[in-house]
């Protein structure tokens, strides 16, 4: 086992074996990724992995930030934005999924339009992947809160939301309780999550 | 009735449509790229609606308890645009994808050279990405058209039993059986092709290499068409086993031949080809050796 790695993007012995040539592949030329990412899944596997996420999720952030730690920081958004561009949804996912730890390679800013193209969707695998640390650390809050109202929308459970906490405002719980209100007066359940986010305001 | 849907173009089908599916036994489907109804005038265009096959739709699916695939190709029609060409290009990108199953709708509208080569050229990209083929045959002069169509598949050399030919009918079945590709069927509404003449059919030249389908889109079409086949086949004495078989085992063989089908959500309780599913470990060393180019 590899102690660079974080924890949680750890395969069993098995899916290493599988998922290793396809890292080496990515190092040895960065512009394979696209061919690599897509047939990942087909070699490592899908489902649910022993650290809780999605086997292909966790294959595909792998390989996206080898891909980045090999072109640099200078080169690194521009990878990202063309995987996100040329990805199936399963594959934006993935993108998404891999931006927190893509932070420290030269991303910045760079990035969020692809957070801001996946708020766009109706796709909760991809709003519900968009709404993680990145978001968290980078969306101006107009779009930032925009983002938590629309997993409210479209049924995405707040965990999903990084540090909602710490980055909820009085204008979020405004909006929020003008979607409760809305709700209500359509005969509508107003979702669980909106009902214990304005039960806790300050 | 556990149904498979071959071919059946969903993004022109509503939300009613699906559970109507549902209801009916429609557990999976293949919406093979096709023309729109307008035609396109640049390849962006081919790119968001590929995307959208891959994405959104089969999203839209999986809402309804349907698990949705694709082919992707560029259409007869389109193949005679010089602006839509440069889909070629982009074909490598998406047959490399999950949920891609084969490469078409391919084959001849109005069997002009354009098409042709169009068809040639992706009937090698079919066998440079490991991929079956789904050929649609021209609703004008079929039989001319389908017999060139099968001359050109033995040119390329392309194994027969991962050809389909679709859109037959009691004129060009034969040609298509003697082959050796697979049969397809899409029963419409109207005068094309229609249940009784379909189980007619079944009689004749038996369960083999055949597969239903309604092809529904935006014109006039039914996406129960497979369930009333299996009706049908019921009223003239075939077994569950038989409907089972045309309905959703032959669908699986043929499309498992990419190895990318992804039924692991659906109830695929029964003795459908295992070897042949993307489950979730890649099934043998073999079956990922090839994906290498
Ligand atoms: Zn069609």
């Amino acid at each position: 086992m590899r102690p660079d790695i974080d924890a949680k993007l750890l395969f069993d012995t098995a899916r290493e074996g599988r998922v290793a040539p396809l890292l080496e592949e990515v190092r040895g030329d960065p512009s394979a990724l696209g061919r690599v990412f897509a047939r990942a899944a087909r070699v490592v596997g899908r489902g649910v992995g022993p650290g809780g996420g999605r086997v292909e999720d966790v294959a595909r952030v792998r390989l996206l930030v080898a891909a980045c730690e090999t072109v640099g920081p200078d080169a690194a958004a521009g990878v990202v934005a063309g995987q996100y561009a040329r990805g199936d949804a399963d594959e934006r996912r993935a993108v998404l999924l891999a931006l927190a730890d893509l932070d420290g390679l030269g991303v910045g800013d760079a990035a969020v339009p692809v957070i801001l193209d996946a708020l766009r969707t109706n796709d909760t695998r991809l709003v519900a992947a968009a709404m993680g640390p990145y978001a968290a650390a980078h969306l101006p809050a107009d779009a930032w809160r925009h983002g938590v109202l629309k997993c409210l929308f479209t049924g995405v459970p707040l965990t999903a939301v990084a540090d909602l906490d710490a980055r909820r405002d009085a204008e979020l719980d405004r909006m929020v309780r003008a979607f409760a209100d809305e709700r209500r007066a359509a005969g509508r359940d107003v979702p669980e999550d909106a009902v214990r986010l304005l039960a806790t305001i300050r | 009735m556990r149904i498979f849907d071959p071919h059946i173009h969903m993004t022109s089908r509503t939300t009613d449509d699906y559970e109507a599916m549902y209801d009916a036994g429609v557990r999976a489907v293949v919406e093979p790229a096709f023309w729109l109804g307008q035609p396109r005038t640049s390849v962006g265009s081919f790119v968001d609606y590929f995307d959208a096959l891959l994405g959104w739709e089969r999203f839209r699916a999986a809402q309804f308890g349907i698990t949705h695939h694709a082919t992707i190709a560029l259409n007869p029609k389109e193949a005679n645009d010089p602006r839509c060409l440069g889909v070629l290009d982009l074909l490598p990108r998406y047959l490399e994808k999950d949920g891609v199953v084969a490469v078409g709708e391919v084959g001849f509208d109005s069997m002009t050279d354009a098409e042709e080569t169009v068809m040639v050229r992706q009937l090698e990209l079919a066998g440079e990405h490991d991929l079956p083929v789904m050929v649609h045959t021209p609703h004008r002069d079929k039989v001319a058209g389908t017999r060139r169509t099968l001359e050109i598949v033995g040119q390329v050399g392309l194994p027969p039993e991962r050809v389909l030919v679709d859109h037959l009918n009691e004129n060009t079945i034969d040609l298509v059986d003697d082959a050796g590709c697979w049969a397809g069927f899409s029963v419409y509404p109207d005068t094309k092709m229609d249940e009784r003449r379909m189980v007619a059919i079944l009689d004749r030249r038996g369960l083999d290499r055949v597969l239903v389908n309604s092809a529904a889109d935006w014109g006039r079409s039914d996406p129960l068409k497979t369930w009333r086949t299996g009706r049908t086949m019921l009223a003239g004495g075939y077994t569950d086993d038989d409907v089972d078989r045309v309905l959703w085992r032959n669908p699986v063989a043929f499309y498992g031949q990419s190895g990318r089908l992804l039924l692991d959500d659906v109830a695929t309780a029964g003795d459908y080809e295992g070897n042949t599913l993307q489950r979730g470990e890649p099934v043998t060393a073999a079956a990922t050796a090839g994906e290498e180019g």
